[in-house]
């Protein structure tokens, strides 16, 4: 047998690599440095780390190849713009991850037990968030640019992993915390297997695991249809289940709710760009040409998911529980891109994952800051009449909400314009006719937490804002910017996406 | 220089960063800069008024800025005929709104500086949304000015004014969402012919099956008749003007509504033709139900504000139906009545305003005798009144009558019933007339004093727009009537030669 010396281009796949670099130093750190100065230090190499990787990704944005590992992943536009959405949002989640008043102080310990409460007295809180965090970004970085179904799978796993862990480290209400975990490292695992049963059967169709391979099967159909059928279906579960699309959206409300809020606003918007990304990339390239036999399925699940996640989240009573079923909402949205098909929709998809990644991250940021003596309060009866007690908090999550909602002038109503004109192009009126419905809906809910926070008097029940820290403000302030500049001159954001957004296969 | 619609635009939102710039304490003199700010942009439009060539049926004023090049949209605005009568309308009501409401904004949730804000940023947005001929800018403007009325009307109202807001938003935002469907079918088939594009004009070309026009019809249409309000969707106009300050009910009825009409003309009709003479019969049948329930139920009405809006969706109605007789006659007495309209709602929301805010009631039967107490403002109400039932002499007279002439030249049964409007309309107004201002002075009513001097300065302007229109129409209609025609004749239409008697 032949042994051929791997080449890697070390440039392409530089983001990915500093970010393992930096994660395996993190991990020594969290042994080796003293406690005083371990926050400081990791959080030092997390963003130096993430901006260091985010500076790359801006160097090879031109850069074309199929060739960087082995022909395991692809580096094109696409790619480079989806691995800078996931930086810039991971590096505005870490400001909120670096308030460790959100992490419990010792992970290990069992919850209310006597190791947990003198981990907290004697201040020694452990930062082991830090490298989970930058294993579950280099994960992402990997999911959207591998080009077989072998390295989606490893990518899949590493982003997944830290992430169930990181579910688990909330401070407050910790069994809920970990409950969320366990349920989210399950229903993962469920779907992981889904998936590796559907690379299975499309391994059996196509006798090749790369996608140009499967869509050389498709594209000649050569094989069994039923294969691929079985093999887009059950792949596609385990896609559907990553972005939260109904019906494999059960996890989502729990694990947000659970989850430390930072985690969770890192969980929301990052994860949601990554597997979208990958989504967008094996449908467009590989599963192009089979269009008749998923375009239906996948329009009936983005139909049930918009509206399903915009009627249920009107019943929320919990603000991180709302917004997750608005996420789930999203998710539908977004699934119209992947229908779309066509060039405009996967510019669309693009703009609309990293417009609304910015403000979900805002959005969590804010529910962050809200708080009484045990923490944080999601309840939102609490949050009545907040606009009178902090009204720059209060209009920040009110400006959020309307871009949520797609209301015009704010970044959400640009992506939602163009990736529902996008699918109109591509001829599925139904999906957009049901997307527009279900924005009414979903605009019910968000104007009624604005109505509570401005139009109702405060209660007094101890409920109160934190005055944000330096980190926190500036992930607000650059996500309200983004979310802003986005909608009234989105124009250098679209061109680029624009001259980028061009699959190579 | 002078005759930029973007400087005008621009105008009201300096004057907002000024007033957000004043320091919190300073109410009066975050008033004083509002005043200033909108007369200034009165005089501004008065001054482009008179520029603007009358015969001249082609948008006027053009400017066009590249804004989202990726999807072909356009910063781009003009005027014709009908869009400077309405800018005009809006920008003179907006000074008298601010003198008249001089203390409406004390008993909000928020300061008295963002009132102000609210009302100048709605400014630029009223004169926006008229001025728009980029479908895209339009919308934006379209759905975006709700967000300072939800705020003007759930921060200053009274009563159960954040339901009332409430409602009033998610109305408005659905009937735009299913705009925004139509527009972004709009945008797709221009895309497949020769280019994606916005563009008014252009898109007016575009070649489409009767099915997708009526569909792309009722998209706009739906928005436009919640606007507007058009029966049976004007169930959340009563809520709004019951909660919202006089003030504010002026630029709700008086302005944004008119946008609604103010589109029918300018997208259903110039987009669809085809579809919206397929639709005519149906929404003239709407238009003349508008006009009689509206009417019945301002009779019934027992609420002062509750009244005003119900007379106003009787009048909606008949705007609508001289939009849709498809005669010139029709379309310029429904733009005339649109400008009417915006003076009469003035005079009665803001005498109406004053006379609640002094009585401390709404209740109509609370009042009596009032011109014994307060004569002018018992005479300013009913001169408000006499034009809101379209006395002869008065500006509405001309107005309803050409839209019933336009009207019955081509659907006779329709103006007749309408008529029946007019009946009622004296009725509505005549009845409130009589318990609140004459008879024996009832109690609780002695002491009520009468208009102050600012009170007086702001109606009178209102009132003499409303005389001398009446008597001498023709400077507005000389505007309106090219403009008309024009719409007409893109239709395809010509006007029916009018019977002779002795056939």
């Amino acid at each position: 047998m032949e042994f051929t010396t791997p080449v890697l281009n070390y440039t392409l796949l530089s983001p990915i690599l500093i970010l393992l670099g930096a994660a395996l130093i993190s991990v020594l750190v969290e042994a080796f440095v003293s406690k005083a100065l371990r926050p400081i230090t990791q959080l030092s190499i997390t963003l130096g780390a993430l901006v260091l990787a985010l500076v790359q990704v801006w160097r090879i944005r031109n850069e074309q190849s199929l060739t960087a590992a082995m022909g395991s992943v692809i580096i094109d536009g696409p790619a480079v713009l989806m691995q800078a959405s996931i930086l810039i949002i991971s590096i505005i989640s870490v400001f909120l991850i670096a308030d460790t008043e959100h992490f419990t102080a010792l992970a290990a310990s069992l919850p209310g037990s006597d190791e947990e409460r003198q981990a907290v007295q004697s201040g020694n809180q452990v930062t082991e968030v830090y490298p989970l965090t930058l294993f579950a970004v280099s994960g992402m970085l990997l999911f959207p640019i591998s080009s077989d179904l072998i390295t989606l799978f490893v990518a899949l796993e590493m982003l997944s992993l830290p992430l169930y862990l990181m579910a688990g480290l909330s401070r407050r209400r910790r069994l809920a915390s970990q409950e969320s975990a366990l349920k989210y490292f399950l229903l993962g695992a469920f779907s992981s297997a889904f998936f590796l049963f559907g690379a299975a059967f499309l391994y059996g169709y196509s006798a090749s695991v790369t996608f140009a391979g499967i869509r050389d099967a498709v594209v000649g159909s050569g094989g069994n249809d039923v294969f691929l059928l079985i093999g887009i279906s059950f792949l596609s579960v385990g896609l559907l289940f990553k972005v939260g699309a109904v019906p494999f959206h059960a996890w989502s409300p729990d694990v947000y709710q659970g989850s430390p809020t930072p985690v969770t606003a890192f969980m929301a918007a990052a994860t949601k760009v990554a597997a979208f990304g990958a989504m967008l990339r094996i449908y467009y390239t590989s599963f192009a040409n089979a269009q008749w036999s998923w375009t239906p399925m996948l329009t009936v699940i983005a139909i049930v998911t918009m509206v399903f996640g915009s009627l249920v989240a009107i019943a929320q009573r919990d603000v991180k529980r709302m917004l997750a079923y608005s996420s789930i909402a999203h998710a539908g949205f977004l699934l119209t891109g992947v229908i779309a098909l066509n060039k405009a929709g996967l510019e669309a998809s693009i703009f609309y994952l990293f417009a609304y990644g910015i403000a979900t991250v805002g959005g969590f940021a804010i529910v962050t800051l809200v708080r009484d003596a045990a923490g944080e309060v999601t309840d939102l009866n609490r949050w009545k009449g907040l606009g009178k007690r902090s009204p720059w908090v209060a209009t920040a999550f009110a400006g959020f909400l309307l871009s949520f909602a797609g209301i015009p002038l704010t970044s959400g109503f640009i992506g939602k314009f163009s990736i529902f004109s996008a699918a109109y192009e591509s001829g599925a009126k139904s999906v957009v006719i049901a997307g527009v419905l279900s924005s009414a809906i979903a605009a019910f809910f968000y104007i009624r937490v604005i109505v509570l926070m401005f139009f109702t008097d405060p209660v007094e029940d101890g409920t109160s804002v934190e005055i944000p820290s330096a980190l926190t403000s500036l992930s607000v302030i650059f996500a309200m910017i983004v979310t802003i500049a986005l909608g009234v001159f989105p124009a250098p954001v679209l061109n680029l996406i624009s001259d980028l957004a061009t699959f190579i296969r | 220089m002078l005759n930029s619609l973007t400087l005008l635009m621009a105008l009201p939102i300096i004057g907002s960063i000024v007033v957000a710039l004043l320091p919190k304490t300073k109410e009066t003199l975050a008033k004083q800069v509002a005043l200033i700010t909108t007369l200034i942009v009165a005089g501004a439009t008065i001054a482009m008024a008179v520029n603007f060539q009358r015969d001249n049926v082609d948008l006027q004023f053009v400017e066009k800025y590249s804004w989202i090049p990726t999807f072909g949209i356009n910063f781009a605005v003009g005027i014709d005929g009908l869009a400077l009568v309405l800018i005009l309308m809006s920008t003179v009501l907006a000074p008298i709104v601010v003198l008249a409401g001089w203390n409406e904004a004390h008993g909000g949730r928020w300061s008295v500086k963002v009132f102000y804000i609210l009302i100048l940023v709605l400014e630029t947005m009223m004169i926006g949304v008229f001025a728009a001929t980029d479908v895209f800018l339009f919308y934006v403007i379209f759905e975006a000015m709700l967000i300072p009325v939800y705020f003007l009307i759930g921060g200053y109202g009274t009563g159960q004014r954040s339901a009332a807001a409430v409602k009033f938003l998610i109305y408005s935002l659905f009937g735009g969402l299913l705009m925004l469907a139509s527009i972004i079918g709009l945008y797709v088939m221009s895309g497949a012919q020769g280019g994606h594009t916005f563009d008014l004009q252009a898109l007016s070309q575009l070649e489409m099956s009767s099915t997708t026009q009526n569909f792309l019809f009722l998209g706009f249409f739906i928005a436009f008749a919640i606007k507007a309000p058009l029966w049976p969707l004007h169930t959340w106009l009563p809520d709004a003007a019951d909660s919202a300050t006089p003030g504010t009910s002026v630029l709700l009825l008086g302005v944004l509504d008119k946008v609604g009409t103010f589109g029918m003309i300018r997208y259903c009709l110039t987009l669809f033709p085809d579809a919206s003479k397929t639709f005519t019969p149906m929404i003239l049948v709407l238009s003349v139900i508008s006009i009689v329930y509206g009417a019945f139920l301002a009779i019934g009405q027992r609420d002062l504000k509750r009244l005003i809006a119900f007379t106003s969706i009787s009048h909606f109605g008949f705007i609508t139906m001289g939009i849709f007789a498809m005669t010139s006659q029709g379309q310029s007495g429904a733009t005339l009545y649109m400008f009417n309209h915006g003076f009469s709602t003035a005079a009665l929301f803001l005498v109406g305003g004053w006379m609640i805010s002094r009585r401390g009631s709404s209740t109509i039967a609370d009042f009596g005798g009032l011109q014994r107490v307060t004569p002018v403002m018992a005479w300013s109400f009913f001169l408000a009144g006499m034009s809101s039932l379209a006395l002869p002499g008065m500006s509405s007279f001309v107005s309803e009558f050409l839209v019933l002439v336009g009207t019955f030249t081509r659907y006779p049964v329709h103006a007749v019933i309408a008529t029946f409007g007019i009946v009622l309309a004296a009725l509505y107004i005549l009845i409130p007339v009589q318990k609140a201002l004459h008879g024996p002075t009832t109690a609780g009513n002695e002491n009520l004093s009468d208009l102050n001097l600012r009170e007086k300065i702001a109606i009178a302007p209102v009132i003499a727009i409303i005389i001398a229109l009446g008597f001498y129409p023709s400077p507005l209609l000389k505007v309106i009537n090219p403009a008309s025609a024009h719409v007409i004749a893109q239709m395809g239409f010509t006007d029916p030669a009018p019977t002779n008697g002795d056939k």
